[in-house]
C-alpha cells in the first residue's frame, strides 16, 4: 500500500466514515514530515474511560470501532465486531474497524496475557452498552415513551411493540455521546445473543488468501529506503571500524554508523542485502554467554540470585507422613525462539520533530513511551501504526526492527523500511527463557498430596519497566530503560490439586543468558509440564490412574468437567501408568495433563496417544484430545483455531526447539538448525470447546499451550515406562531416557 | 541494468535488474506482486512458493535470470476475492489462516499437488506441504481445506 493510499484511506476512514462525531479532530499526520510540517495534532478522544474513545456513530448509519487491542490473527477483528454489534444492536457488516494506532485508539495495553477480549473485549462491550443506553434514552425522549419500551437493534432503537424505529444515525450522528463508560450499564441476556456465540467467518481471511492483503512487510511509503542491519558476530561485540570501500561496487548502497548499530541503506532492496553480505566490519571479540551444555548448572549457581517465597500454604518446615516417602524431579524448558515465518519488518519517518513508526508489534501503545524517549520526542509526536506482520506470539523482532528504521530513518532524512533477514530473526528475536525447576512432594495413604515443593530458577522481571533493551537503541547509545520482562513466568507452578502442604520458591536470576521476552502463554508451558509430569509420577508411585488420582484432589467443577470431557474424548481406560506396551518395539501409551491458567482463567484438560519406537526413539504423537472451557465463547471458531494453534505450536516446541549458541552467539539461525514441525508430524485433533454463555470469556490464545509438554510426557511414559523431563523431547533423549527407566 | 521478460499471471512483464543473480522474490515484490514472501531465502519455508512452468518454485532461489522466458504465476495469479480460485476458495470456506504469512505458499504447493494429482491422499497432502512451515498451527486446516478443494471431505 502507497502512503497516498494510506493516507486516503486514513482520512475517508478517520475523517469521513468516523463522522464529525469526532469534533475537532484534524489529520494528526502520516508521516513525521507531516507531522514537522506543523500539521494540527489529533484531539481524538483517547481515555479508555471515554464511550467515544471505542465508538463512533457515523452519519451514513455505520458505527465505527477503534480498538487499541491488535490482530495478531487472533481473529479480534471479528470478535470485537461481536462484542460490541451485540451490545449496541447493530450488524458486525456496519461496523468498521481501526486498531493499534496511537493517534487513533485507546491505551488498552499490549495484546498480550490472552487478555484481547477478557479485558480489552469487556471494555468494548461496557462502552457499547453505555452507548446504546444513551441511544434509549434519546430515543425515548423523541418518541415519548418509556426507555423500558424499546430496544436497540439492526442500527435503530425501536418499539419493543412494533411502530417506527430511529436510526442511531438519527439520534446522535455526528454527535459524541460524551460519556464515561458506565461499569453498571446493563448488558444483554446472553439469552438474547444474535451475534456472540456464532462462528462468524474472520473478515481478512479473504484478502490473506488471495494476496491482497497489505502486511508490514508490504507496506511502502515514497521516498523510502530499504536497509538491512548489521549485527554484531558476537552478542556483546562492540564494533571497532568499517570498511566502506568494501561496498563500492554497490553505488546505490550506503552505510550508516551509529556507534555500534551498523547499518546499510539503498534505494533498492536487493542492493541493501548485496551490500549487507559485501560489508567489512571489524567487531571486538566477546565470549560472554554460559556454555550451553553447562547451562542448568550456571542458573543454579548464579551468585545474584534472589530467593521469593512466593505460594506458602499449610506449615512451612518440612512435612513428614508415615509410611510415605518423599519423592523429587528436576524438569528444564530451554531458550525458544518465537520462530516466526515472516522475519521481522518495519517502516518509519522520523524528522526533527516528530516520527511516524509502523509496526506489526503486539504493543503500539505499549511502545509509545519507549519510542519516544530514545527519540527524544515528548510522547506526543511520536505515533505508531500497527500493520500486521508475520505471526509473532509475544515479542519477537518486531519492536527491533521498529527501532531500527526509527533511528535510521532519523539518521539519513528519509522514511526507511529495515527487513530483518532470517538468521536476524532466529539469532537476535528475544527468547523464551531458560526454565529450570525442582519439584517434590508426596502422597499420602489415601491417594491424596500431602506436602509439594516447587523451587524454580528463571530469570526476574524487573517491576515497571517497559521493556527489554532494545537492540538498535542499546547498540547506538541511546537513551533506553533497561529492564526485563519475559510476561508472568511464574505462574501456575503449583498444583491445582488439594494438598496440606504447598510451597513455592523462586530463585530469581538477575538476567538471561540472552535477552528475555513473553513467548505464548509466558513460562506456563514449562511450569505446567513440570507440575503435570509431577502429578502424573506421585499417581504413578501411588499405583493410581491418572485421571483418577487429579479428580481425587479436585473441587472445582469447571476443573472436573474438562478433566472428565478430555478422558472421555480419549476413551480412557482406567488404570495406572505405565501401561502394558512398555517392552515392545512399538509402544503406545495415553497420558493427560490438566491446568486452570493462571488459576483463574480458562480451563484445560489435554490427552494425548503416543507410539514410541524403541530403537529410533522417536515419538509419534497420534491424536491430541482436548476439553476447553474459557467461559463465554464470543466465536466458536476462532477459540477453535487458537486452541488447534496451541496444541501444535506447543508441540513444536516440546518436541523439536531449543535455540543452540556457542559462547559468543546464537548458532541455530535457519530452520534446518531449530526445525519446527511439519505436516508430517501434525496429530489428530479433537477439541471440545465447554461454552458457558453466562460466564465472562476468558482468553483463548494461551491457555491450551501449557498442558501439552506434560501431556507428551505423561503418554511417553505410559508408553514406555520411562520419564521425560527436559524439553525437547528429541529422540537422542528418549533414547537415553529409556535406557535409564 | 539488464531487463528481463517474463510471463507473469499471464502478463508479459518486465523485470529490471543490474544483477542476474537477483532472487526472482525480490522481482516480483518490485513490481508490486507483494503475495509472494519473504520468510528465509534459503528455500527452508515454502512462504516465496510460485508457480513456474506450473510447479511450485522457492522463488527466493530462482534468479530473475533462469526465470526468465518462463511463465510464473503467483498468489494473485490464481484468483481474487471476488473470483478466488478453488483452493483459495477452499481456504477461505475452511478459515485456514491465522496471521496468513506462510498461507500463501501453502496455495501454491496445494494447486501444484492438485495439477499432479487429483484426488490426493490425506498422506498425500502432508508429504506435498512437508516444505511450507506454518508457525501459527493451522496444518489441520490446510489440509481439510485442500480435501475439499479436491471434491473429498469437506
Amino acid at each position: 500500500m502507497s502512503a497516498q493510499l494510506a493516507r486516503a484511506l486514513f482520512t475517508r476512514r478517520a475523517a469521513l466514515k468516523a463522522g464529525a462525531l469526532m469534533v475537532g479532530f484534524a489529520f494528526a499526520g502520516l508521516s513525521g514530515r507531516a507531522f514537522a510540517e506543523g500539521a494540527v495534532a489529533a484531539t481524538r478522544r483517547l481515555d479508555p474511560h471515554d464511550v467515544d474513545s471505542f465508538l463512533a456513530v457515523n452519519a451514513d448509519g455505520t458505527v465505527t470501532l477503534f480498538c487499541g487491542k491488535v490482530d495478531l490473527g487472533q481473529g479480534l477483528r471479528i470478535a470485537m465486531r461481536q462484542i460490541a454489534g451485540e451490545e449496541l444492536g447493530i450488524g458486525v457488516d456496519m461496523i468498521k474497524y481501526i486498531e493499534g494506532d496511537t493517534a487513533l485508539t485507546p491505551d488498552q495495553g499490549r495484546t498480550s496475557g490472552s487478555n484481547g477480549i477478557q479485558r480489552g473485549g469487556m471494555q468494548i462491550r461496557q462502552a457499547a452498552a453505555t452507548a446504546r443506553e444513551a441511544l434509549i434514552a434519546l430515543a425515548a425522549q423523541r418518541l415519548n415513551m418509556t426507555a423500558g419500551d424499546l430496544v436497540a437493534q439492526d442500527g435503530e432503537v425501536q418499539p419493543k411493540n412494533g411502530g417506527v424505529g430511529i436510526r442511531f444515525a438519527e439520534l446522535i450522528g455526528e454527535r459524541e455521546f460524551d460519556l464515561k463508560l458506565n461499569p453498571k450499564a446493563p448488558l444483554k441476556d446472553p439469552a438474547t445473543y444474535s451475534l456472540v456465540g456464532r462462528p462468524l467467518p474472520r473478515p481478512d481471511v479473504p484478502a490473506k488468501c488471495t494476496g491482497s492483503f497489505t502486511y508490514m512487510h508490504d507496506f511502502t511509503v515514497p521516498g523510502m529506503a530499504h536497509a538491512r542491519v548489521i549485527r554484531p558476530p558476537a552478542v556483546g561485540a562492540k564494533l571497532i571500524a568499517v570498511d566502506e570501500s568494501s561496498i563500492k561496487h554497490l553505488p546505490s548502497a550506503s552505510v550508516v554508523r551509529i556507534k555500534d548499530f551498523l547499518a546499510v541503506i539503498a534505494d533498492d532492496e536487493w542492493a541493501a542485502v548485496c551490500a549487507a553480505r559485501a560489508l567489512r566490519a571489524q567487531w571486538t571479540e566477546w565470549s560472554g554467554l554460559p556454555a550451553q551444555d553447562k547451562l542448568i548448572a550456571t542458573l543454579r549457581g548464579d551468585p545474584d540470585i534472589k530467593d521469593e517465597v512466593l505460594i506458602m500454604r499449610g506449615p512451612a518446615g518440612p512435612v513428614e507422613r508415615d509410611g510415605a516417602t518423599m519423592r523429587s524431579a528436576t524438569f528444564f524448558w530451554p531458550m525458544q525462539s518465537h520462530g516466526s515465518i515472516g522475519p521481522s519488518c518495519a517502516v518509519a519517518d522520523v524528522g526533527s520533530d516528530a516520527a511516524t513508526v509502523w509496526t506489526a508489534s503486539q504493543g503500539t501503545h505499549g511502545n509509545h513511551k519507549t519510542f519516544a524517549r530514545f527519540l527524544g520526542l515528548p510522547e506526543e509526536r511520536v505515533r505508531l501504526i500497527y500493520l500486521d506482520g508475520a505471526g509473532c506470539y509475544g515479542m519477537n523482532g518486531h519492536e527491533d526492527a521498529a527501532a531500527d528504521a526509527a533511528i535510521l530513518s532519523r539518521a539519513v532524512g528519509r522514511p526507511v523500511r529495515v527487513q530483518w533477514m532470517r538468521e536476524d530473526e532466529h539469532g537476535w528475536d528475544p527468547k523464551g527463557p531458560p526454565q529450570l525447576l525442582d519439584l517434590s512432594g508426596m502422597v499420602d495413604s489415601a491417594g491424596r498430596i500431602f506436602a509439594w515443593r516447587t523451587e524454580m530458577w528463571l530469570p526476574q522481571t524487573t517491576q515497571g519497566l517497559p521493556n527489554i533493551p532494545l537492540l538498535a537503541p542499546a547498540a547506538a547509545g541511546l537513551d533506553e530503560v533497561r529492564g526485563l520482562e519475559p510476561g508472568l513466568i511464574s505462574q501456575n507452578a503449583d498444583p491445582p490439586y488439594a494438598a496440606d502442604s504447598v510451597q513455592v520458591v523462586a530463585h530469581w536470576l538477575k538476567d538471561a543468558p540472552l535477552r528475555p521476552a513473553p513467548i505464548r502463554s509466558p513460562g506456563k508451558p514449562a511450569n505446567c509440564f513440570a507440575v503435570e509430569s509431577f502429578t502424573d509420577e506421585l499417581a504413578a508411585a501411588a499405583g493410581l490412574d491418572p485421571v483418577e488420582f487429579r479428580l481425587r484432589g479436585l473441587a472445582d467443577p469447571r476443573g472436573i468437567e474438562v478433566i472428565r470431557r478430555a478422558a472421555a474424548l480419549m476413551n480412557w481406560q482406567t488404570r495406572p501408568s505405565p501401561g502394558p506396551s512398555k517392552s515392545a518395539a512399538m509402544m503406545r501409551g495415553r497420558g493427560l495433563a490438566y491446568v486452570h491458567y493462571k488459576h483463574s482463567e480458562s480451563y484445560v484438560a489435554m490427552g494425548m496417544d503416543v507410539a514410541v519406537e524403541r530403537a529410533s526413539g522417536e515419538i509419534r504423537v497420534e491424536r491430541v484430545a482436548c476439553a476447553f472451557d474459557c467461559g463465554q465463547i464470543i466465536n466458536p471458531d476462532g477459540v477453535h483455531a487458537q486452541v488447534e494453534g496451541s496444541i501444535l505450536q506447543t508441540l513444536s516446541r516440546v518436541l523439536m526447539e531449543e535455540v543452540q549458541f556457542d559462547r559468543s552467539r546464537v548458532t541455530s539461525v535457519d530452520w534446518n538448525s531449530y526445525p519446527i514441525l511439519r505436516f508430517p508430524d501434525v496429530p489428530r485433533l479433537e477439541i471440545a470447546l465447554i461454552d458457558r454463555p453466562t460466564e465472562r470469556p476468558l482468553g483463548a490464545g494461551e491457555a491450551s499451550c501449557t498442558p501439552v509438554g506434560a501431556a507428551l510426557a505423561n503418554a511417553v511414559f505410559d508408553a514406555t515406562g520411562a520419564r521425560l523431563r527436559t524439553v525437547p523431547f528429541t529422540p537422542e533423549r528418549v533414547k537415553a531416557a529409556l535406557s535409564a527407566a | 541494468m539488464a531487463s528481463y521478460r517474463l510471463r507473469i499471471n499471464g502478463v508479459e512483464r518486465t523485470i529490471e535488474s543490474s544483477d542476474p543473480d537477483q532472487p526472482l522474490l525480490y522481482g516480483l515484490r518490485g513490481i508490486g506482486l507483494t503475495a509472494t514472501k519473504f520468510g528465509c531465502g534459503l528455500g527452508q519455508c515454502g512462504a516465496c512458493s510460485v508457480l513456474i512452468d506450473g510447479r511450485a518454485t522457492r522463488s527466493c532461489l530462482e534468479t530473475v535470470a533462469d526465470a526468465a522466458g518462463k511463465s510464473v504465476v503467483t498468489l494473485e495469479g490464481l484468483g481474487s476475492v471476488s473470483a478466488p480460485h478453488p483452493v483459495q476458495a477452499a481456504f477461505i470456506k475452511e478459515q485456514v489462516p491465522q496471521c496468513g504469512y506462510c498461507t500463501g505458499g501453502m496455495i501454491i504447493s496445494a494447486v501444484a499437488l492438485l495439477t499432479e494429482k487429483q484426488k490426493p491422499t490425506e498422506d498425500d497432502i502432508r508429504t506435498a506441504l512437508e516444505g511450507n512451515l506454518c508457525r501459527c498451527g493451522t496444518h489441520v486446516r490446510v489440509i481439510r481445506a485442500v480435501m475439499a478443494a479436491s471434491g473429498q471431505g469437506g
